[in-house]
């Protein structure tokens, strides 16, 4: 082992802090206050934005908009995590017509093979952050992260009461700074890039397409 | 690795006369800074949120060795192995050191500027290990074996049909094409399957947070979320100064970064790494490694005005809004880093001797300054550096290969430019033989300044009678 | 500080001094005009930036401390430049931080306008234009624009003039080229901004181009002169008085 660590501090710490107190820390951009209603079509308007599909929809009809998503495209199965939020669900409600579920249930050494042959994927999300226009998720054990990353097709189901209005929001209520997870992630639309001639253009090397469920379980 | 000499007067030429490189670089520069103002429209509203990237980078600065023991204890309770290294070579040893232990030899990068400061790819190269790009900008300079001409938009000097053409040659099967949707899906397919055969993952860091251990990554083109996820190593490689104190400093940072880099709100991913895969999960990397590198900026940080060169989060809307870049882009600077940010960490790191002619890329017309998210006063780092080119002293803060450009000439000019201006009559007398040469002075062989200055402008209009002169005849009073 | 001062002093700049005294006289004129009296301390010369920048600070010291012997009383000091006058308003205190001059030069600085801002913050000069139709374009130097922050005060002032239609340039606060010694230490890059800023003067089909500051009117000037283009670069000062008599 080098004495690269101790050499570095100590360098550090041979200088005397030399720098006035500190500099003042004025409030950024404050998200504005929005109401449900305004999450939900802020989310919209930004993610469309952004090239995903937004599908506003509720508890009861989520897995038919999800069925219909499904049947507009020609995808060889479905990968989704079965001991996830989700998986009860889709088990319970599919039918031989639709493309396979198949369940992200062994380790991607595995799997990886059946994994990156799959069109697409399914998971739920831990919220959404509406003044930038992202989801939020914390992949697990259930819902494995290359479910959100591999598969042609991302479907995200996503409750309208857990999104917030920032990030910054986000990491204060849920006190993130306590406990971060193996990763979290912000998605905000399916996979881009300008850099050949700054066009713009989607589906590169992560999702070509988001599919957003918005799960919307208020009266209007 | 020593640099090559660079020549800049023979890059700066040669750029100058490139005209397509010129048009790729006004088209992309004027882009880019019309959709940063487009997003910061609310100008108050920027210069708060500036203020607050300033004040968060300025107080992680304070607490350098604090923070980096801090992010080291973290990271290592979560199970990320932290290295330190001082020097490229060092660092590049520590990434073989892990290559080596999995027997690996398909290595998948994700963008990282340390990464190039490294020459990491050539250092793999000559080791028999291929490192991948697989940033879209990247991957298409790797093919042409060329480096970076931008830090955000890698490739932005190469035009489609010069993609075309490189794709058609270089890769399999490829298909001419200069339709952009379809030279993107030829590099999805080609790189989808290096994602899957990939055997460690590399890739930069864009803050790294001291309060948690979290890696912080933004992208927009999931590459870097397969790097650091498919394969079973991921190594983080970071230039020290990329800590934050804590998990709230981030949301600011991130929009000063993405808007400022690209005028977005928010990119396609961004990616917050804390762990290796825990028992239980299915994916992620068994082992991540993070290299913390120095590489002369401990040094940096010693001095109080050149501190804030270490403030930078690398969006590179300097580059983008620099009159001198815009003409240059970043291959003539010859260095990995280009444009004002360029100017000031590269003499700092590469030493004065070698890149100093950089910092005198400038007219200082600040630019630069004004749209830089955390506020560093880069025209007063470059005036800095100026001087230590010249300055012949043996202070320990003073900056690597001072005092290189220090003539006897041209410090005899200087004293007696000064000796004339500081004495009224010699002023004076100056200023008449200048009225009496001047309509003369094309007369003399144009060489030297009136060469330089000549060579696309008339002479300056030396006038008979100065405002002096002509203050004094009119009677204006002199207290 | 008064706003419609007894005295003013005037800082004429070395290159007004020793290329464009018009400029400097024109200067002088307008503020007399407004009833001011103008001192012009015959021991000025030049505000030190070129040694400044280039990397000699101790040489723009000794020419600096000649400035403020210079400048001794509590008049306000006016400055025909944004370049010049962000010298001696936002750097002599930077550059005398530390040095017994300190508190002198920070006093110094505090007194220090650029024309056009004197003329319409403090003066609230009303100008009526007696000449003929015209068409020009203006260009924001670099220091006028983001250090001393002047640029609107100089438009203002052309707007007032009926008979002036002021053409923005496409790229109005792009660097000419000029930067002091840049000009001439990195000529071809130099030469390549000033080509396309001489481009831009011409494409909107002005018949002159305006600015305040003499250095970049000395580049952008010498450049349209270079190319035989007839279109004359003129200081704003000078420009306003011609308009105004």
């Amino acid at each position: 082992m080098s004495n690269a660590r101790a050499n570095i501090l100590a360098r550090l710490r041979a200088v005397a802090p030399q720098e006035p107190a500190a500099t003042p820390e004025p409030d950024f951009y404050p998200a504005a206050k929005l109401g449900h209603a305004d999450r939900i079509a802020q989310i919209k308007r930004l993610m469309e934005h952004m090239h995903a599909e937004v599908i506003v929809t509720d508890p009861q009809h989520w897995i038919a908009a999800l069925k219909d998503a499904l049947r507009a495209r020609r995808l060889n199965g479905l990968l989704y995590g079965p001991a996830g939020p989700l998986g009860a669900a889709l088990e319970a409600n599919w039918d031989g017509e639709l493309p396979p579920l198949v369940g992200y249930t062994e380790a991607v050494e595995q799997c990886k093979e059946r994994l990156f042959a799959l069109d697409a994927g399914i998971t739920s999300t831990r919220g959404a952050v509406a003044d930038v226009g992202a989801l939020m998720l914390w992949p697990d054990a259930n819902e494995p992260r290359l479910l959100s990353l591999v598969p042609a097709v991302h479907i995200a189901v996503l409750e309208a009461t857990q999104i917030h209005d920032s990030l910054a929001d986000a990491i204060a209520r849920e006190r993130w700074a306590e406990g971060m997870p193996t990763n979290a992630l912000l998605i905000s639309g399916p996979s881009k890039t300008a850099d050949i001639e700054l066009v713009l253009t989607f589906g590169v090397h992560g999702p070509k397409e988001l599919i957003v469920l918005i799960l919307d379980d208020q009266e209007v | 690795m020593t640099e090559a000499v660079v020549d800049f007067p023979k890059n700066f030429k040669e750029a100058l006369n490139d005209n397509q490189l010129r048009r790729n670089l006004r088209a992309a520069m004027d882009t880019m800074g019309q959709r940063r103002r487009n997003l910061f429209a609310d100008l108050d509203a920027l210069e708060r949120l500036r203020a607050r990237g300033d004040a968060i980078r300025w107080r992680a600065l304070r607490q350098l060795p604090d923070l980096l023991e801090q992010l080291e204890k973290k990271c290592t309770e979560n199970g990320i192995q932290v290295h330190w290294a001082e020097t490229p070579a060092e660092a590049n040893q520590i990434c073989l050191g892990i290559i080596q232990r999995h027997h690996a030899s398909r290595i998948i990068k994700g963008k990282s500027m340390v990464s190039e400061e490294m020459h990491l790819n050539h250092f793999l190269d000559e080791q028999g290990i291929e490192a991948l790009e697989t940033d879209l900008g990247e991957y298409i300079i790797q093919l042409d074996h060329e480096t970076p001409s931008h830090i955000i938009v890698p490739a932005i000097h190469k035009n489609r049909d010069q993609i075309a053409r490189l794709f058609h040659e270089k890769i399999p099967n490829a298909p001419y094409t200069e339709v952009v949707e379809e030279l993107n899906a030829i590099a999805r397919k080609v790189l989808r399957e290096k994602f899957f055969a990939g055997e460690v993952g590399v890739s930069g860091v864009n803050f790294a947070v001291a309060e948690t251990g979290t890696l912080c990554l933004v992208e927009n083109e999931g590459n870097g979320r397969m790097c650091t996820t498919a394969p079973p190593v991921h190594i983080a490689v970071m230039g020290l100064e990329k800590v934050v104190e804590r998990l709230e400093d981030v949301p600011p940072l991130l929009r000063l970064l993405t808007g400022s880099a690209t005028g977005q709100l928010i990119t396609t991913y961004f990616n917050m790494i804390t762990s290796p895969r825990q028992p239980g999960e299915k994916d992620g990397p068994q082992e991540v490694h993070l290299v913390l590198l120095d590489n002369g900026r401990t040094k940096i940080w010693a001095d109080p005005e050149l501190r804030q060169t270490l403030k930078c989060i690398r969006c590179g809307a300097c580059m983008n809004h620099c009159p001198v870049y815009t003409r240059l882009g970043g291959h003539a600077y010859g260095y990995v880093y280009p444009g004002p940010i360029g100017s000031m960490l590269t003499p700092q790191l590469e030493g004065l001797d070698h890149a100093g002619a950089m910092a005198g890329a400038s007219t200082f017309c600040g630019a630069c300054e004004e749209v830089c998210p955390v506020k560093i006063p880069i025209t007063t780092v470059l005036r800095r550096l100026r001087t230590e080119s010249y300055r012949k002293t043996d202070a320990p803060n003073a900056v690597k290969g001072h005092g290189y450009k220090r003539t006897l000439a041209e410090s005899l000019t200087w004293q007696g430019w000064a000796l004339s201006n500081a004495t009224p009559w010699l002023n004076a007398l100056n200023a008449k033989l200048l009225g009496l040469a001047g309509p003369h002075l094309s007369k003399l062989p144009q060489v030297g300044l009136l060469k330089h200055w000549g060579q696309s402008r008339a002479l300056p209009p030396f006038a008979a009678k100065s405002l002096h002169v002509l203050a004094k005849e009119k009677g204006i009073a002199d207290e | 500080m008064p706003t419609h001062p007894e005295k003013v002093y005037f800082f004429g700049t070395c290159l007004i001094d020793l290329c464009y005294p018009q400029a400097g006289m024109a200067g002088i004129a307008l503020l007399q005009r407004e009833g001011i009296q103008v001192v012009y301390p015959q021991a000025q010369s030049c505000c030190g930036q070129p040694a400044y920048n280039s990397g000699f600070p101790e040489e723009a010291k000794k020419v600096a401390r000649q400035q403020l012997k210079a400048f001794p009383k509590d008049y306000p000091i006016i400055v025909p430049s944004g370049s010049c006058g962000g010298m001696l308003k936002h750097h002599y205190p930077q550059l005398f931080a530390g040095e017994p001059e300190a508190a002198e030069a920070q006093r110094f600085a505090s007194r220090v306008f650029e024309l056009t801002e004197f003329l319409v913050k403090m003066l609230d000069v009303k100008l009526e234009d007696r000449g003929q139709p015209i068409k020009v374009t203006w260009h924001s130097t670099c220091s006028a624009l983001r250090e001393m922050r002047v640029i609107e005060y100089s438009k203002s002032l052309l707007r007032q003039l009926k008979n002036v239609e002021l053409i923005e340039l496409q790229r109005e606060r792009e660097c000419c080229g000029f930067g002091g010694s840049f000009s001439v230490k990195q000529a071809d890059i130099s030469s390549a901004m000033v080509a396309d800023k001489v481009a831009d003067i011409e494409q909107t089909g002005a018949s002159m181009v305006l600015s305040g500051d003499c250095g970049c009117l000395m580049n952008i000037g010498g450049a349209l002169r270079h190319r035989n283009i007839p279109i004359p670069a003129q200081h704003v000062a000078e420009f306003l008085l011609e308009r105004t008599q």
